[in-house]
């Protein structure tokens, strides 16, 4: 039986006593993507970053197709990493689909979390009547064309490059080298269920304070979503970025770190 | 006749004036685009434009790299394409579609590069893109022969069981009065069809005949011949009281039918009289069951016979054998004696031994055999495992 640290690729660092800062990332690459943006809450807080089941350098063996059919499945992760590890009084961070997890993960076991934090979040990506997602179903089964036509640079000949290595932390350089390439069948897999799911019954249920961290210029998550979800979960508050695109926390480390810090730090006082 | 020293020299010259950085960049044989860190067009050469179809008017400060590709593009663009350049600097062979001008999809590879300020922070991204109409209809062509490969070996696989699942009764049929269980693991991962089999099955009333076999061989071939011997047996058993004829009669067949498959068979026929179980048992080419009386004492029962399908008369006997209650039957397969770790044979000895436990029942029995034997081959047995168990009730 693997251990969950090794199965998830866990990285603690910062404060041991601190409060828990859990980052999860989204679809298409893995924990480096917090490298500008964790780091930064060294000082104070416990930082927890992990890989999803299926990316990075999480054990590949732990991929269970029926398991990870849906996001609960990834949730599940969340709240099995928190209790692993023992922590409480969470600040999840999660980017882009790993919002939706974030939001499941609270629903199911809110004792675990004091703070959200979404990251260009979508509870729906496809569009739905009255409702605007940004895609129809097509632009789905285009996307996973896209995936398949770079599937062809994911040869068999560099899967042990990427995957295995979770004994081999002197490798960690050459794993970043390919941090976006993921075992095929899963990319695929993990793309379903990221852009077919439809959360959106699910945020009410959300009672656990909520920032959501919105770009400006988003094609995968536009403002009209993040308003959406802002006004779908009870105590939630919206803050809008300069950055474009869909992932400030590579494009704008700053701003997004600054935003967190602000929603974090500001209860943290608060509290005490 | 060759060209002069001085002739060749001129045009080395003029070819090198004519190809000044200019003509480089805007006649190069792919696009050449560079962006704004946040991906707006700033620059792009002329051969982007032919291929595009765009005018550099309605580029140039009008637009981002990401907005000329398909939706498919983009998000593989914002998940992939753009965390690869900011992480590591470069991007390389991408594969994307982007809508030209007139609506059409130009399939292109594209590579890129980040160049940084003194400060490391991001400046310009430069962005080759490279024609890939035919190499991508080619891997189009390689990726459908993989789909139909893969589905071809589901559907296969999915046969295999099929077939596999025909020949081997998977519950054993309710006999009044006896207890009767199987066992079956084909060798492997189980997607090949296997020569063992057995078959259960009734005659009249209280007469009732069990036979197990293994026919030489795996895959489709044997499991023709597997059914031709389940049906042979099936039918000389009601025409033949003695398993000895009746194995005769399934001698000649596989004789006379067009196949060099021969098989092993321990066929067994019990009959009900009075509350009492008796019968005959017959041995071709096959290990002998094991009786295993009340009082925990085991022995083999019936007389070695020869093979079928081999000679035209083979050497075979009939043994005569009563159940009273409390008795069990076992019948195996060779996948049982011979399994293997590393050098040693599951054997006799183990099988003995481990059949001389007590058992409530005559399922207890045959998955304690099974568990074993596939516990002694780390779980993948070299060849398949058929067990059958009777076991009268006290």
């Amino acid at each position: 039986m693997v251990s969950i640290a090794t199965r998830h690729n866990i990285n603690v660092s910062g404060q041991p006593d601190g409060q828990p800062i859990l980052f999860a990332h989204g679809f298409g690459c893995d924990q480096n993507m917090w490298r500008y943006v964790a780091p930064r809450f060294e000082d104070e807080f416990r930082v927890v970053l992990f890989d999803h089941v299926g990316a990075g350098n999480s054990d590949p063996s732990a991929y269970e197709p029926e398991r990870y059919s849906s996001l609960s499945g990834y949730a599940g992760d969340i709240v099995a990493i928190c209790t692993e590890l023992q922590l409480r009084d969470v600040v999840f961070v999660g980017h882009s689909v790993s919002a939706m997890i974030g939001v499941l993960a609270a629903a199911a076991a809110p004792e675990l979390f004091t703070k959200l934090v979404l990251v260009g979040p979508s509870p729906r990506y496809i569009n739905d009547d009255d409702y605007v997602g940004g895609f129809s179903a097509d632009d789905i089964n285009d996307l996973l064309e896209s995936l398949e036509s770079n599937y062809l640079g994911w040869s068999s000949a560099m899967a042990p490059v990427i995957m295995g290595q979770a004994d081999r932390p002197e490798l960690g350089e050459e794993l970043t080298e390919s941090f976006c390439r993921t075992d095929p069948v899963i990319a695929r897999a993990f793309a379903r269920v990221t852009f077919l799911s439809d959360n959106r019954d699910d945020l009410p249920a959300v009672a656990t304070p909520t920032l959501i961290l919105q770009c400006a210029n988003d094609v995968i998550a536009p403002v009209s979503v993040g308003e959406f979800v802002r006004d779908a979960i009870p105590n939630a508050s919206m803050v809008l970025l300069n950055a474009t695109g869909h992932c400030p926390n590579l494009s704008a480390p700053e701003e997004t770190a600054a935003a967190i810090e602000q929603f974090v730090r500001r209860s943290t006082l608060a509290l005490r | 006749m060759t060209p002069s020293g001085s002739e060749a020299l001129e045009a080395f010259y003029e070819a090198l004036l004519d190809d000044d950085a200019g003509q480089l960049y805007d006649r190069a044989p792919c696009g050449y685009l560079s962006t704004a860190p946040d991906g707006t067009i700033i620059k792009v050469n002329q051969t982007f434009l032919t291929l595009t179809g765009y005018d550099r008017g309605q580029l140039i400060g009008q637009i981002r790299f990401a907005e000329l590709l398909s939706i498919g593009g983009r998000i593989y663009h914002e998940t992939h394409y753009a965390p690869m350049l900011t992480m590591h600097g470069q991007a390389h062979e991408i594969a994307l579609d982007i809508i030209r001008a007139d609506g059409s999809r130009l399939p292109v590879l594209v590579n890129s590069v980040l160049e940084r300020d003194a400060h490391g922070g991001p400046r310009v991204i430069r962005t080759a893109v490279f024609d890939a109409r035919l190499r991508r209809e080619y891997e189009r062509e390689l990726l459908r022969a993989k789909q139909r490969a893969e589905e071809s070996e589901a559907r296969a696989t999915t046969l295999a069981r099929t077939l596999q699942q025909t020949l081997i009764p998977p519950i054993p049929p309710v006999i009044p009065n006896l207890d009767v269980a199987a066992a079956y693991r084909p060798a492997g991962d189980g997607s090949e069809v296997g020569g063992d089999f057995y078959d259960v099955f009734q005659i009249g009333t209280g007469d009732w005949v069990v036979a197990i076999g293994d026919v030489c061989g795996k895959g489709v071939d044997a499991a023709v011949v597997t059914a031709l011997v389940r049906h042979t047996l099936r039918a000389a058993t009601v025409q033949h009281a003695e398993p000895s004829k009746a194995l005769w009669t399934l001698n000649d067949v596989l004789r006379q039918h067009d196949t060099d498959r021969f098989c092993t068979v321990a066929l067994l026929r019990l009959r009900q009289a009075d509350g009492e179980w008796t019968g005959a048992v017959s041995c071709a080419g096959h290990p002998l069951p094991l009786l295993r009386q009340s009082d925990g004492t085991l022995r083999a029962v019936g007389k070695p016979g020869a093979l079928l399908g081999v000679v035209d008369a083979p050497h075979l006997h009939d043994v005569h054998i009563s159940l009273p209650p409390g008795d069990t039957l076992l019948l195996y397969t060779d996948g049982v004696t011979e399994g293997r770790s590393g050098k040693d044979f599951y054997g006799e000895a183990r099988l003995v031994a481990a059949a001389a436990c007590s058992f409530d029942s005559a399922e207890a029995l045959t998955s304690a055999v099974l568990s074993e034997v596939l516990e002694f081959q780390a779980g993948r047995p070299r060849d398949d495992i058929a067990v059958v168990a009777i076991r009268v009730p006290v």
